[in-house]
């Protein structure tokens, strides 16, 4: 592993189905401390199945995830402590209060001081006025940065997110953007990153994986992907290396026939 | 900054006339819609299906086994009816001891936080340990309060079966964990549709573990079966402590032999259902 490296992630390969091409083909890439990688790609391209992996939640076919050097397929147990996840696509117990969620959390995660940890996130997260309303009761804007308040309850060294902002306004996008890049900065935390908002990825990302087909397409700085591409901005190049990338594969498969 | 305003603010609107008529109060069609979603519901759902056919079963089965009994007149008024509510608390036990595991998923599950607690460094083991806990103060709360009803209404105490009740609740209590575990694997393997069995399965166990009735009653094929379920060891030991005959100590024994199968047996399921999720992936919905 290369020093600073706190995730490296090597040939990662998952079919789901021997009738079907692979979720995920020979992905590798490595996330540094205080690093944001975003991962991006269209529906289906193989972020979740990538991130599951990644989370040592899903078992690869092929290929390592070392997380502290840490084999997490094999032993989850021994970095799990470490990480943390949230998603649009869950959720938190809808009754039970902010706070009352954020105290399973602490304790889930064995924080040793699990009161002063809750105080610190509902401070930080500005849920002190929501402390004692139920979930089910909260806005999609509170519901996500509760969601991230649990994600960074347990002092992540990596965090994964799985387009933590999607089903949020532009006024409560901007608000999570800027608790997110807060925490990096401060916590130097490693942070995997999927999403289909360019603009966001653009703001947020040290660098950037575009994937497609469950292919890493190219994989680099906002710039050297500007470059690559010949574009002067993130949307322009994600169409043109999706575009360019269905091409090759449509070659390919052709040659084969 | 003068904000753009409504230049036709205050002036007379005309509204164009509606397009289309409303939808009549009593058409068929939105009900048939209504209808067609059920049917694709079932039409997938073995689970479904398996519901409108268990329960008149279950129950013409459980009723019908104990109008066999009552028709022998074996045990004398007083002990029959102490027999039933005996084995109706006790029964309950078991019924919550289960419920206590799978409704534990099943609320993770509803709310979209089993995923949460997959990635946290806890494993389902500790979720299951859980839940076992819940159930225990769960049974305590429940049975506590229908044992003290049964006192003040039908002047029956549960506690007439005296020291033996300790055992025959400890055997009811785990046989109700290795069935939820049990329950719980099949609600991750199938989705949320198979969750009707959380409710359900238990009572699939009834008719033959001989609550209200005793195991000679059932027919041969059920006395068999009835056999390997812990439960009927329990029930039967209890109608002989009431009848007088004393603590069996045999049936104790067999409950016991055949909870520790049972648990051993729901553990290798749940633990084959969550190598199949990793390598299948979890879903993140577990939604019908």
């Amino acid at each position: 592993m290369s020093d600073g490296h706190v995730l490296v992630a090597r040939q990662l390969t998952k079919r789901f189905s021997p009738d079907r091409p692979p979720a995920v083909d020979g992905i590798s890439l490595e996330v540094s401390r205080g690093e944001v990688l975003s991962i991006v790609g269209p529906n289906g391209a193989g972020k979740s199945t990538l991130l599951q992996m990644l989370l040592g939640i899903l078992t690869p076919d092929s290929g390592t995830v070392r997380i502290f050097g840490v084999d997490i397929i094999r032993h989850r147990r021994r970095v799990a402590h470490l990480i943390n996840y949230a998603s649009t696509d869950l959720s938190l117990p809808y009754s039970l209060s902010v706070r009352e969620n954020l105290e399973v959390f602490a304790l889930v995660y064995n924080l040793p001081q699990p009161g002063q940890a809750v105080s610190e996130m509902m401070e930080r997260f500005s849920l002190e006025p929501l402390a004692k309303t139920k979930v089910g009761r909260l806005s999609t804007g509170q519901i996500a940065r509760l969601s991230l308040a649990k994600a960074l309850i347990s002092r992540p060294e990596i965090l994964f997110l799985d387009e933590p902002t999607a089903t949020l306004d532009p006024e409560a996008s901007a608000e999570v953007r800027q608790l997110l890049l807060e925490q990096v900065r401060k916590e130097r935390l490693g942070l995997v990153y999927t999403s289909h908002n360019m603009r966001e990825v653009e703001r947020l990302s040290d660098r950037i994986l575009l994937i497609e087909s469950g292919k890493s397409v190219a994989c680099g700085t906002r710039d050297a992907l500007y470059g690559l591409f010949d574009c002067d901005n993130l949307e322009a190049v994600f169409i043109r290396s999706v575009n360019q990338a269905r091409q090759d594969r449509r070659r390919d498969e052709n040659a084969d026939k | 900054m003068k904000m753009p305003t409504n230049d036709l603010e205050g002036a007379p609107v005309e509204c164009l006339p509606l397009t289309r008529p409303p939808v009549p109060l009593f058409s068929l069609r939105p009900l048939a819609g209504i209808l067609l979603r059920q049917v694709y519901l079932y039409r997938r759902s073995i689970p479904r299906w398996m519901e409108i056919f268990y329960w008149p079963l279950l129950d013409l089965l459980v009723w019908g086994f104990l109008t066999l009994y009552l028709r022998q007149g074996v045990l004398p008024g007083t002990t029959a009816a102490q027999a039933l509510l005996g084995g109706l608390l006790l029964w309950d036990m078991l019924y919550r001891s289960q419920q206590g595991i799978s409704v534990v998923f099943l609320e993770e599950i509803w709310s979209r936080n089993l995923y949460n607690l997959m990635v946290a460094p806890v494993t389902p083991y500790h979720i299951i340990a859980g839940a076992m806990m819940t159930g225990i103060l769960k049974i305590a709360l429940s049975s506590g309060t229908a044992i003290l009803l049964a006192y003040l209404l039908f002047s029956y105490s549960l506690f007439s079966l005296g020291l033996s009740l300790i055992p025959f609740v400890l055997c009811l209590v785990i046989m109700g964990w290795a069935l939820g575990i049990m329950t719980t694997a099949l609600i991750l393997r199938f989705g949320q549709e198979a969750e009707v069995l959380a409710w359900g399965v238990i009572f699939l166990f009834q008719p033959v573990s001989a609550v209200f009735n005793p195991v000679s009653v059932l027919p041969d094929g059920f006395r068999q079966i009835a056999f390997f379920v812990p439960a009927s060891h329990v029930f039967e030991g209890m109608r002989q402590v009431l009848s007088g005959r004393g603590f069996s100590w045999p049936q104790l024994g067999w409950a016991l032999v055949f909870d520790l199968l049972y648990v051993a047996g729901s553990l290798f399921l749940f633990s084959r259902v969550l190598k199949r999720a990793r390598k299948v992936g979890f879903s993140l919905k577990l939604g019908s």
